[in-house]
């Protein structure tokens, strides 16, 4: 498998570390500020217990972060299919 | 036909022509009590004690491919209760003593054989680790011996111990693992089972749910038709989110694939299963002479059952690391399969939030050894709707609760486990 880094071109999987599915967004957590973390919301503890644990965990594209540790040492956003390996497309997680 | 001496003296006298079939050959029912997703070891363990142990009725095992295609045909077939947590050593310990007793009550030669399991530790403090566990194994009544580097290197002469970056300090034994053949695994449940009354249908592949008006699971639709049940078991590994999603449940896993290697055939030379943990490889001799091993998974999600390159040079290193004579042997075979990576690196044995389907599910890379139990634990599941003692701490509310059961303490890190 080789995964196109936008920085580097073309390099061997092996340059990359895997950085897990990438649609998982922290949940916000402006309600707890000042406040004593004990007391957090059942609504917050189930959206923690979902973007810590909980993964789609798909057949076919996945989006992922690939860290490229033996090149330019940028975090990506990559789509592969988790079935075929084929990376469909490759993007800085900077955005630019 | 039962298998014995005189079965096997009889038939060889007549040409080895009138063997019976061993499961199988019959047709997909339209109605079963209850219908078990998934012919590897687990689904075919936990039919044959469901039929065994519990009156539930008619059971169907529905399988994809062919029965030992799966993961119960793609491991380093070891064996082994060392384990450390609370949840984890009854339930590996159940399983140690179901292997010990499974060919008479399968009725069938699954080799079974006691080698011991050797795990190496490369530090002070790991030796002080593993001191902990084998005494938390043998506080639960299990086998467990510490080892000195003579000790080591008695079980295993052929053993580097003075590798300059993992130097061998000591080992953790346990006499009672070892190693099954697992095809005969498969095989000996899919006909125990079957001589039961279970359906074993291979090639048959779920494609939906039926679920009434309620919710409640009513039946399955497959490649070969419709089944009407009220129970379903799924058992199926690396391919559990795939169901699940059938149902709008997501689970806390990941699945990712891990490889494993055989080299040609040699004389005996390793007569124990040897784990290096440092390196993570884990080799044993089969009894046809070839070295069984396996490592770490590739490590990102993965659903091809087939591993990439780069690993395989990295475990061969590891071999060569540890037993730097195999550099001559040559890897005849490598092959893939896919793991159902739980968050903690523990399983999940419980019901779904749909009423009347079960999972069996997160095995991580420890899904072999475990399958009698399993298929205990999860046949009395299936049957009483409540949790075996063994299995109890498997529930899935755990990761929600933080009560997680994490042998490594890795965290939520499922490549990592």
């Amino acid at each position: 498998m080789r995964i196109d880094c936008p920085y580097c071109g073309g390099r061997d999987v092996s340059e990359f570390v895997y950085g897990g599915d990438a649609t998982k967004v922290r949940p916000e957590t402006g309600e707890l500020e000042g406040g004593d973390v004990r007391e957090v919301s059942d609504g917050l503890r189930k959206l923690f217990y979902e973007y810590v644990y909980v993964r789609d965990n798909p057949r076919g594209d996945h989006e992922e972060h690939w860290y490229h540790a033996g090149g330019c040492r940028s975090w990506l956003r990559v789509c592969r299919n988790t079935a075929t390996h084929e990376v469909k497309w490759v993007k800085s997680e900077a955005g630019d | 036909m039962r298998y014995s001496a005189f079965s096997l003296f009889k038939n060889a006298l007549l040409g080895h022509k009138h063997w019976g079939r061993a499961w199988g050959g019959v047709d997909l029912k339209d109605r079963y009590d209850v219908v078990i997703v998934g012919g590897g070891g687990h689904g075919l363990a936990c039919a044959y004690y469901l039929s065994k142990h519990h009156n539930v009725g008619k059971i169907a095992v529905l399988e994809k491919g062919w029965i030992g295609s799966g993961n119960v045909g793609r491991n380093t077939t070891i064996i082994r209760s060392n384990y450390m947590l609370e949840g984890n050593i009854p339930f590996y310990e159940l399983s140690m003593k179901l292997w010990e007793g499974l060919e008479s009550d399968i009725n069938f030669n699954a080799m079974v054989s006691q080698r011991g399991v050797l795990n190496l530790c490369h530090s002070d403090a790991q030796y002080d680790a593993f001191c902990r566990r084998g005494n938390a194994m043998r506080v639960h009544g299990v086998d467990s011996e510490i080892l000195d580097v003579d000790g080591v290197l008695k079980l295993v002469p052929e053993l580097e111990v003075e590798n300059a970056r993992f130097c061998v300090k000591g080992g953790l034994f346990q006499p009672r693992g070892g190693t099954v053949r697992h095809d005969a695994v498969a095989w000996g449940y899919a006909r125990a089972a079957s001589r039961r009354g279970v359906d074993i249908i291979e090639n048959c592949e779920v494609l939906g749910f039926l679920r009434d008006s309620a919710g409640c699971v009513e039946g399955v639709e497959t490649s070969l038709g419709l089944v009407k049940t009220g129970k379903v078991g799924l058992c199926v590994a690396g391919n559990s989110s795939r169901l699940a999603d059938m149902v709008d449940v997501k689970l806390p896993l990941e699945s990712h694939v891990l490889q494993a290697f055989v080299t040609e055939s040699v004389k005996p030379l390793l007569d124990t299963v040897l784990t290096f943990g440092a390196g993570h490889l884990y080799i044993s001799q089969s009894d046809k002479g070839s070295l069984v091993f396996g490592g770490d998974l590739d490590g990102y999600n993965s659903y091809a059952q087939r591993g990439s390159l780069p690993l395989v040079e990295h475990i061969a290193e590891d071999a060569m690391a540890i037993l730097p004579m195999l550099g001559r042997l040559r890897i005849l075979r490598s092959w893939g399969g896919i793991m159902d990576m739980s968050m903690d690196g523990s399983p999940v044995m419980d019901r779904m939030p749909v009423e009347g389907i079960y999972i069996n599910t997160g095995w991580c890379y420890g899904g072999f050894k475990a399958v009698p139990a399993a298929g205990w634990c999860f046949a009395h599941l299936l049957a009483k709707g409540e949790s075996h003692d063994a299995s109890k701490a498997y529930r899935w509310d755990r990761f929600e609760r933080g009560f997680m059961i994490d042998e490594k303490g890795v965290g939520a890190r499922p490549a990592s486990h």
